[in-house]
């Protein structure tokens, strides 16, 4: 039939393509895995409930990171707080009101360009600008952590807006309602899962942040309120996994809030597919419904 | 329309225009505090000592700032997790995109995401006590801290973006092209091979930039694996990148030290709007093409 000869030159060629492909990908699969595998079983014997409930104690001479799990968590929040309606803000205006094509692509440039800026320079400008107003602290970190998420709040949200059929927004305006009405009771609710998965990839993202903390939110193991520890000086996990791993060389403490954040970064993955999935659904039963 | 409920809408928008200029207004932020933070210490060392000598000692009796050193560790570094990221990366992605069964493609995709997910601190505990160790018992070298380690952690770490990028473009080839070469006889790897990758060029290519940015900019992985000693670059010697030349010193820097450290990071921003003008290049290059 049309299998006619392949000449013994094009075989080899197809071989080694193949070849080259599977090993590929078993090497990538193999990194995930082992990676997974040795930061758990490296990690997960030095978990214990006192690691993770207790404060380091010079007088006893044991670690425990609950400042650092605490300080993860202020410091999430001050960033989603400010960056959220900062970044769908934003995005609500480049989808919705602007009508200059130069400013929105100044706009979108500069988003791309922010995206592209690796975190130590972040931290740097964090310390030159934030920590000068603030002082070490942790809402100094965050402001500066703000910055770092923006573009992606603003791309997820601007592609959710997308979605939202037009012919929703003409129908609420045939009924009477102004610009604002109409993207605060049509506009805002259609694109709620794009904040939702802004947010998660931003949880992600300050999950494993550290070259932007150093300088901006500082080393310390205090324990602190939510308000009060804003203001002082804080380690979060990947920080303090750093300064535990290079500075002190205390290893099984270094694992073992490494297998936190693996588990952490596994958690974030999962939410992100689950949104991702209902977001399919959601659309798709609006292409169907939409004339 | 009453003429307060038009005063509301007028004020609405003034917010939403002043959320969307807040991204430009970091830009310039971040562009002039860098310029203005790191051009003194440029100024008072010389633009060519500053850049082109090779002996950095901050520290010493008789300071020197001679930044070549990380210049050429970063490049180098960088280019090296280049050669080793963007085979495998670009290989990886011809499978997932063209190749694999939809369960195949959908497990090795969640190990991708997984693997850009991984905090950099935990890819630099791991290489500091697996790959380090490694390095210094299979090559007989007094410490495995070196560009070598830098260069296979950077490169690991490149290869999520590398692969989902090259898959957007694998994808965006229309179906024609690949129809065409099957119906002329050419066997479905060949096609991929020599129609797809082709056609995805100027995608790969931005996966590659895109990759490029991430390594370059990279600082606490390295910082943990490196070594971090201002040595010439040299694939078994302990050197330092422009990222872990501000990093490891801004603690107890002073003085023109602290300054210089500025004008190092500016040097890194100028590298990476380098870059990012590249990456524009080609992504107008792919809609163009098309």
């Amino acid at each position: 039939m049309l299998d006619g000869p392949i000449s013994p030159s094009r075989r080899a060629y197809i071989g080694t393509m193949k070849l080259l492909c599977a090993l590929s990908v078993l090497l990538v699969c193999a990194l995930a895995l082992f990676l997974i595998g040795y930061v758990l079983a490296e990690g997960l014997p030095h978990l214990s409930w006192e690691l993770l409930t207790t404060k380091p104690s010079y007088l006893s001479d044991t670690i425990g990171i609950l400042p650092d799990i605490l300080n993860t968590i202020y410091i999430i929040l001050a960033t989603l707080l400010i960056v959220l309606p900062v970044g769908a803000g934003a995005a609500v205006y480049l989808t919705e009101y602007a009508s200059d094509r130069r400013l929105v692509s100044v706009i979108e440039y500069a988003a791309e360009t922010l995206s592209g800026i690796p975190s130590i320079i972040y931290g740097l400008v964090g310390m030159l600008v934030f920590t000068g107003v603030f002082g070490t602290s942790l809402l100094a970190g965050a402001l500066t952590l703000v910055i770092m998420n923006l573009p992606t709040v603003m791309r997820t949200t601007q592609e959710s807006l997308r979605t939202v059929p037009q012919s929703y927004r003409e129908g609420a305006f045939g009924l009477g309602a102004g610009k604002w009405q109409v993207i605060r009771t049509v506009v805002l609710p259609g694109c709620a899962d794009g904040i939702i998965t802004g947010c998660i990839l931003s949880v992600g993202r300050i999950l494993g942040e550290s070259a932007a903390l150093l300088f901006t939110a500082g080393f310390a193991h205090a324990l602190n309120g939510f308000f009060t520890g804003l203001a002082s000086p804080g380690a979060t996990l990947t920080v303090a996994l750093y300064v535990y791993a290079k500075e002190q060389g205390e290893f099984g403490v270094a694992f073992a809030i490494a297998a936190i954040l693996m588990l952490l970064t596994l958690a974030v993955d999962l939410a992100a597919a689950l949104v991702g999935r209902c977001f399919q659904k959601r659309r798709t039963l609006w292409i169907t419904r939409s004339p | 329309m009453g003429h307060k409920r038009r005063l509301a809408e007028n004020a609405v928008h003034g917010i939403f225009l002043m959320l969307g200029l807040v991204t430009v207004g970091c830009v310039l932020l971040i562009t002039v505090y860098l310029v203005a933070s790191g051009i003194p210490a440029i100024r008072q060392i010389g633009l060519v000592p500053f850049l082109l000598g090779d002996t950095w000692g901050s520290t010493a009796a008789q300071p020197s700032y001679g930044i070549l050193p990380f210049i050429l560790t970063s490049i180098y570094g960088t280019a090296g997790a280049i050669l080793l990221g963007v085979p495998v990366g670009s290989f990886a992605a011809v499978y997932l995109a063209k190749l694999a069964p939809a369960q195949v493609r959908s497990v090795v995709e969640a190990a991708v995401s997984l693997l850009a997910g991984i905090p950099s601190v935990v890819y630099g505990l791991v290489g500091m006590l697996v790959l380090v160790p490694g390095i210094r018992t299979l090559f007989h070298v007094p410490d495995g801290a070196s560009l070598l380690a830098a260069i296979i952690v950077l490169a690991i770490m490149i290869l999520p973006s590398i692969i989902k990028v090259s898959i957007t473009a694998l994808e965006a080839v229309p179906k024609e092209y690949e129809d065409a070469s099957l119906a002329l006889g050419a066997t479905p790897i060949e096609t991929y091979f020599r129609v797809s990758v082709p056609a995805a060029r100027s995608g790969i290519a931005a996966a590659v930039v895109l990759g490029v940015g991430r390594a370059i900019g990279e600082a606490m992985a390295v910082m943990m694996v490196s070594g971090n000693a201002a040595n010439m670059p040299s694939l078994f010697e302990s050197v330092r990148f422009l990222t872990t030349a501000v990093s490891s010193e801004m603690a107890y820097s002073s003085g023109l030290q602290r300054q210089a450290l500025f004008s190092i990071a500016l040097v890194l921003f100028l590298f990476i709007m380098l870059i990012d003008a590249a990456l524009a290049l080609f992504l107008k290059g792919r809609k163009e093409g098309r």
